[in-house]
């Protein structure tokens, strides 16, 4: 890790620990959102960004994770930090499960099925499947977290809980990136059929890199259960799994700086403009559209990605 | 038996809406390699423009109904190819020598914009066509009562459908836009205008998605702004069926995703005929990823 983003850490640290001091509920409540979407943006940046896989249904396994969480606790009496990493562990299984038969699909391809699994995800809760999942009312009375004897309850408390968890993250992801895994993801992105050559197991890999995403997303999802105590189908839409695609492009696929810069950009900054909530969304459309075009990379982009008009001659001369 | 049979031609009706919106996805991925997230809310458009059209002008009133309906048509696919066209313009071109996910992520932002667009202009209710504006009549087919706009919708879709192929596969410009999607490289250098091709296929592809906007309104009566992200993925969904890139393949794969959601809804289960839909896209992916008349083989790494 650079200098530069030791300090820009040390900074956004500093900032972010004295910022429940002074900011009211409200705003301390979307700082609460912006973590949470920095955290399944993380782990969706494992998958897109650094393995270079498109999956546009990531709310799929956000989802499996905050289920499993509501139901661990309404039906086991399970406490929610406890159903945690067993949340984790269960969209991880499910992402290696359903990724499986359809991980060798390229680009494109792979995009469209992932989109199609997000919403089978999505109609199945809304079809109360098993009779598990309360159909499009969704699960309610999930019981706050509680640590060292502490009720988490107000968004402040929450605050610390989120932000610890995505210290965390990036710090382990930081290391993940500099390790033989994290290499091998990059290979896989660069060039899949060189990595192969190389002796990377590639289907092995990217099924590892799903199920890593899959994880975090799940634990994000256990995080999102705990703090709003209800869930409902719409919350996983594809419209869910889009904006979390968006804050990774738009922030600097692979870099994680950029990714938590975007969580910052996409889910943040529109809260200043609440007050032309019905035009927001137009702005936001457009802003997506003259950013690709002027700033095709992110805001932030990984320096050892560049598209250069060669690869892209090389890309295309392999459709 | 008269209730397979009802679903059948009720199959057939909304494959023919899948069909034409999937022949605008199929042309553009054909040639550009570029899913157009956007192309679903220009069918919405053309749901939209039609019922404005239709409640302004009064042209069935006027000009009789099928003069008037021809006529509102036409103003409807000109309207929406015209905002195809301007979203190719500013939008794509610029982006066509960058990597592909800015493409996507440009698409998802026109796709937003136009749909908020849309709200912004008409509000987020669900919009009714007007009523009793056409003939509610029932016509015997080999003994079985079938509604009139059913027959029509299946009609208009297969004439448009048929009088694509044929203008693809006979003239000189349908000719050039076959050989920029093999090899846009090389088709320049027969001395096609690339540029033109693509324009072309954005009037093209938004006309008739406007013109499937404009039969789902007359055909369900109602409309919502959202409703473009749905059909337009199973749109989609049917020219991954047929073989993307392929227009005969999209008019198949839209005629037989219809019937399957309808019979699928009917004999198996109305609550989970979308996930049957998103079931058919994940297996015709995984067994036969060229689609049912494609050839072109799909990378496997």
């Amino acid at each position: 890790m650079s200098r530069g983003l030791l300090v820009s850490y040390a900074v956004l640290t500093l900032v972010l620990a004295g910022a429940p001091l002074v900011l009211d509920a409200y705003w301390v409540d979307v700082l609460n959102s912006v973590g949470l979407y920095a955290l399944l943006a993380l782990s969706l940046n494992i998958i897109l960004g650094d393995a270079g896989l498109f999956n546009m249904g990531h709310a799929a396994f956000y989802a499996v994770g905050a289920y499993t969480t509501a139901i661990l606790n309404t039906r086991l009496g399970l406490p929610t930090l406890w159903a945690l990493p067993v949340s984790g562990l269960v969209a991880a299984l499910f992402a290696a499960l359903v990724a499986r038969p359809v991980i060798h699909l390229r680009g494109d391809y792979l995009l469209i099925v992932t989109i199609g699994l997000g919403e089978i995800v999505r109609i199945a809760l809304v079809n109360d499947v098993f009779g598990l999942t309360g159909g499009a009312n969704g699960l309610f009375g999930i019981a706050r977290p509680t640590l060292f004897g502490l009720k988490i309850r107000r968004p402040h408390e929450f605050f610390y809980l989120i932000w610890v968890f995505v210290a965390l993250t990036v710090f382990l992801f930081h290391r993940l990136e500099q390790s033989r895994f994290g290499r091998a993801l990059n290979y896989l992105r660069e060039d899949p059929v060189a990595a192969e050559g190389s002796g990377v197991n590639t289907a092995r890999y990217k099924l590892l890199a799903f199920a890593l995403g899959a994880a975090w997303a799940g634990m994000a999802g256990n995080l999102y259960a705990a703090k709003m105590t209800i869930i409902s189908p719409e919350s996983f839409s594809f419209w869910e799994s889009v904006l979390l695609f968006l804050i990774v492009i738009l922030g600097g696929s692979g870099s994680i700086p950029g990714v938590i810069l975007g969580a910052f950009l996409v889910v943040g900054l529109p809260e200043l403009f609440r007050g032309f909530a019905s035009a927001r969304m137009l702005v936001f459309g457009l802003v997506m559209m003259v950013l690709m075009v002027f700033r095709t990379q992110g805001l932030l982009p990984l320096r050892t990605v560049r598209f250069k008009k060669s690869d892209l001659q090389r890309a295309q001369a392999r459709p | 038996m008269e209730h397979f049979f009802q679903q059948l031609t009720n199959g057939l009706a909304v494959g023919g809406i899948y069909a034409l919106i999937a022949l605008g996805y199929t042309m553009v991925y054909g040639v550009m390699k570029l899913i157009n997230f956007a192309h679903g809310d220009l069918f919405t458009y053309g749901a939209y423009l039609g019922m404005t059209l239709l409640t302004s002008f009064f042209l069935q009133d006027r000009l009789g109904v099928v003069a008037g309906m021809l006529i509102l048509a036409v103003m409807v696919m000109g309207l929406v190819a015209l905002i195809g066209a301007v979203l190719e313009r500013a939008v794509y071109r610029p982006l066509r020598e960058s990597h592909r996910l800015s493409a996507v992520v440009s698409a998802l932002g026109a796709s937003i914009f136009l749909q908020n667009a849309l709200m912004l202009i008409y509000g987020a209710r669900v919009h009714v066509y007007p009523e009793d504006l056409l003939p509610q009549a029932t016509v015997n087919v080999l003994g079985l009562e079938v509604p009139l706009m059913r027959i029509v919708v299946v009609l208009a879709s297969v004439v448009m459908m048929a009088l694509l192929y044929l203008f693809v596969q006979k003239t000189k410009i349908g000719t050039a836009i076959r050989a920029a999607a093999i090899d846009q490289g090389a088709a320049r250098l027969m001395g096609i205008d690339v540029n033109r091709v693509i324009l072309l296929v954005f009037l093209i592809g938004p006309a008739l998605g406007g013109a499937a906007g404009l039969l789902v309104g007359l055909y369900y009566g109602q409309v919502s702004f959202t409703m473009g992200w749905l059909y337009g993925m199973k749109a989609f969904t049917a020219a991954i069926l047929g073989g993307i890139g392929n227009i005969p393949g999209a008019m198949v794969g839209g005629l037989l995703l219809g019937v399957i959601e309808a019979l699928g809804a009917a004999y198996l289960s109305l609550a989970w005929k979308d996930a049957l839909s998103f079931l058919v896209l994940i297996f015709i992916l995984i067994v036969r990823p060229t689609g049912l008349l494609g050839e072109r083989v799909a990378d496997k790494v």
